[in-house]
């Protein structure tokens, strides 16, 4: 695409009447670089002004400002929003974890749209007729680049914000090794398909790891136990079997145990006990840890 | 590349390589029954340690087998399910019931004897 | 933006080949040993379905890795009698034993995405993805 040569003289001659939207897209364009360096000054003003992004020095609000401005007008001058969203991307990759937010960087763009149809009000205020067009023709333009910018940041903020909970989700099962051979897992907290699923992925990983027996899974702190999560438990059970391992589901109280097997589920490969420390004492009796009964001939040989 | 198998007393224990095609499947088959026969093996260890994938054909199999060994007096352990392939093996509902399944050879092996040392004992 | 791999099905040395080629670049679009393996056990059924009821087809697979998402994709394909009653092949017995029949149910909930399309006399092509988010 052609660029429009810079004009030499200090006022661009005003367009012909009857030009299409498209010469007059140049124009403004045209315009918006020639006087780049005192409007990207305007523009960096009214964001301090607007007390935005105060997260980050002058000095790289400058050079943000810098770069936001010619992808600006490059996206007007073109009306690719392509390579907008790629530096939005980009630039939103770099400020998300400086705390800028999304109504700070929403302001900023339409600050500079501001600023910008300003600089086009003032240019062609003299003929109301020709400003209404070169409006008509900024105006879709900057709207779609507002858009555009915004989308970008909010879809990076929310990547980020999913890789958060991953990580949280990770760090809040932790698999306990209390005994040689016994693994306690509790679960605080709703259990949906993607927990569960991470949740079997890290127990087996751990039955491999420690080789575990025998494994006590908690669940008195999963608020809301349906037959999805039931099934989920069963699921798990079977993958712990498959590797020997034999499962204990303690904190699912029998109500809701006779609810979930009227509701079909089949809990017959699920050994559950009331609480806990229960369900540990069944753990260890498996493992054979249990206390030796009492010993009628070493009494004897004490007496 | 047939399934090795070792005898380990009354054992047998087939130690399987990591690509396991269909036809070596039904060649394992055949060579634990005949040797299960000639050796009156009283348990079979199968230890898929080395199988990245277990499909329904292996899974079918390895029960076919299992079956096949108790109606010669033996008890069959399979060891050795690697996370991944039991995680998978539930997904598709080939979860081996009434199969015998222990972490490793070392407790597949305890178990084994466990079992006979019950049969022993007369329990 | 995609590598492909095709492997054409006529033994079950071919299921083999086809499982480790799905799960190698599964692992190689950065994707979990748990993904990966799901992909390759997928591969697997399906190869063999192609193999035991019409004897031959293609298994091709298909890893792109985009600027949000990266996805593995497996297309099998047949020209075998097809299916005749899509609906029941597709219902959810979860048959743990037997095994009679396609188990496509079983096959759907190793991925993420499945279709199958059939025509009785034609053939069958089942196609599959896993994807993740980047």
């Amino acid at each position: 695409m052609a660029r429009e040569s810079k004009s030499e003289e200090a006022v661009t001659p005003p367009p012909a009447a009857g030009m299409g939207d498209a010469a007059l897209l140049k124009e403004l364009v045209a315009h918006l670089r020639e006087n780049r360096t005192e409007l990207r000054e305007e523009w960096a003003r009214r964001i301090s002004d607007a007390d935005l992004l105060t997260a980050m020095t002058p000095d790289e609000i400058f050079s943000e400002a810098t770069a936001v401005y010619d992808n600006y007008v490059d996206a007007l001058e073109t009306g690719s929003v392509e390579a907008l969203q790629a530096y939005a991307r980009d630039l939103s990759e770099r400020i998300i974890p400086r705390g800028v937010e999304t109504h700070e960087v929403l302001g900023i763009v339409l600050l500079l749209r501001d600023v910008l149809a300003r600089s086009l009000f003032e240019k062609y205020r003299a003929d109301p007729d020709l400003l209404n067009r070169i409006l008509d023709a900024y105006e879709p333009a900057a709207n779609r680049i507002a858009v555009t910018v915004g989308v970008s940041f909010v879809q990076e903020r929310e990547r980020v914000i999913r890789q958060q909970q991953e990580a949280i989700r990770e760090l809040s099962t932790p698999v306990l090794q209390v005994r040689e051979r016994l693994l306690i897992l509790p679960i605080i907290g709703v259990l949906d398909a993607q927990r569960a699923r991470q949740l079997t992925e890290q127990l087996l990983q751990a039955i491999r790891a420690n080789r575990a027996k025998v494994v006590v899974i908690d669940i008195t702190g999963v608020p809301d136990i349906d037959s999805a999560v039931a099934n989920h438990m069963v699921q798990l059970v079977k993958a712990s079997r498959l590797m020997g391992a034999s499962v204990i589901i303690t904190g699912l109280s029998s109500e809701i145990a006779r609810t979930l097997v009227t509701l079909g589920v089949d809990l017959s490969s699920m050994r559950t006990v009331g609480d806990l420390q229960g369900g540990i004492e069944e753990a260890e009796r498996q493992l054979g840890y249990a206390l030796p009964a009492f010993d009628d001939d070493l009494d004897d040989e004490l007496a | 590349m047939p399934v090795p198998i070792l005898k380990q007393g009354d054992f047998l224990i087939a130690t399987v390589q990591s690509a396991l095609s269909d036809r070596e499947v039904l060649q394992l088959q055949d060579d634990l029954a005949e040797r299960v026969g000639t050796f009156r093996s009283q348990g079979v260890i199968l230890d898929v340690t080395a199988l990245d994938i277990m499909d329904s054909f292996v899974s079918r199999a390895f029960r076919a087998m299992a079956l096949m060994a108790k109606l010669k007096g033996a008890e069959t352990v399979i060891v050795g399910i690697q996370p991944e392939v039991a995680f998978a093996l539930v997904q598709l509902g080939l979860t081996l019931e009434g199969v015998n399944t222990a972490l490793d050879l070392e407790e597949g092996l305890a178990f084994l004897r466990g079992l006979a040392k019950r049969r022993r004992d007369g329990r | 933006m995609g590598d492909e791999v095709r492997v054409p099905i006529a033994s079950d040395l071919d299921i083999v080949v086809a499982r480790a080629e799905g799960r190698k670049m599964a692992l190689q679009t950065g994707f979990s040993h748990t993904d990966a393996t799901l992909v390759a056990t997928a591969i697997s059924e399906v190869a063999r379905n192609i193999l035991t009821h019409a004897r031959e087809g293609l298994v091709s697979i298909t890893a792109s890795i985009g600027d949000d998402f990266a996805e593995i994709q497996v297309v099998a394909t047949d020209e075998g009698p097809g299916i005749r009653d899509l609906d029941l092949a597709m219902r959810d017995g979860y048959s743990t034993s037997g095994g009679l029949g396609l188990g496509l149910p079983g096959i759907r909930r190793l991925m993420d995405e499945f279709q199958v399309s059939s025509e009785e006399g034609k053939g069958t092509e089942v196609s599959m993805t896993k994807w993740r988010r980047l």
